[in-house]
């Protein structure tokens, strides 16, 4: 829940939520965000560490760059809820050829 | 790269006891008698599900109230073997507005016998939902929802 809190919180300063949009678009730099927004290289890295607790993104290094990407549990959670919400509606999806066959010998 | 894109991906792959022309039938025009009833996002009373079978054609649900919510786009249309469509839901179950964060249904539909199809779904680029996976996060946190458990599985994978 606090781990929640912290995503929520994260999100709601306008600057860190574009960072994070940006992030979500595809890899990003520092140093490419900093060049893209009104806003300084330290200051974005300072929303990036917030994004980074949040656990919204995560980094890597490349070189002397550090990278930035989407962290990929949120992609798992969303995954995971599709994967059962297709395994549902090919079950019922089964289910109805099969009463159609019944009554279209 | 591939174990991101394996995780932004949904497969499933079931085998169904009906010719391929019915199966790809009951999939696209009769959605409306499989589709979860809880999973519509219409406010109204939902009237029925229509897959406009065309590329370039529309998947909505109708209103009884003669509302409409265009939730998909069909993207590829070679019945009876093939259909791909966008998926303009958002991780609320909410309308998504926002093409560029969209995803993508793919159903083949593979003969295994004059009565027999394989049917492979394949729900890719979740990636695309972006911010929406934080809200995500909500669902899956919130006590009526999937819950803890399914949080758990996420972050074990």
């Amino acid at each position: 829940m606090a781990y929640h809190n912290g995503a929520l919180a994260a999100l709601a300063d306008p600057t860190r939520r574009t960072i994070f949009e940006r992030v979500a678009e595809r890899p990003r730099a520092v140093g490419e965000l900093a060049r893209e927004l009104p806003v300084s290289r330290p200051a974005v890295s300072q929303h990036l560490r917030v994004l980074k607790e949040a656990r919204l993104v995560v980094d890597r290094s490349a070189g002397s760059r550090r990278i930035y990407t989407l962290d990929p549990a949120g992609v798992a959670a969303l995954r995971s809820y599709l994967d059962r919400f297709w395994g549902d509606a090919l079950a019922a999806y089964q289910a109805a050829l099969a009463e159609h066959e019944q009554e279209v010998p | 790269m591939s174990t991101q894109t394996a995780r932004a991906t949904v497969w499933k792959s079931i085998v169904v006891d009906a010719p391929i022309e019915r199966a790809f039938s009951v999939f696209t025009e009769d959605m409306t008698s499989w589709w979860p009833p809880e999973h519509h996002i219409i406010e109204a009373e939902l009237a029925e599900m229509v897959f406009e079978p065309r590329a370039g054609g529309d998947v909505y649900d109708r209103g009884v109230d003669g509302s409409e919510c265009r939730w998909g786009r069909v993207l590829a249309y070679d019945p009876p073997h093939r259909v791909v469509f966008s998926w303009h839901i958002n991780p609320h179950w909410r309308l998504e507005t926002d093409p560029d964060r969209t995803s993508e249904v793919e159903v083949r539909f593979t003969a295994e016998g004059p009565d027999r199809t394989r049917v492979e779904l394949e729900h890719r680029h979740l990636e695309r939902h972006g911010e929406g996976w934080s809200a995500m996060r909500d669902a899956v946190d919130s006590p009526d929802g999937w819950g803890l458990t399914l949080r758990r599985l996420a972050e074990r994978l």
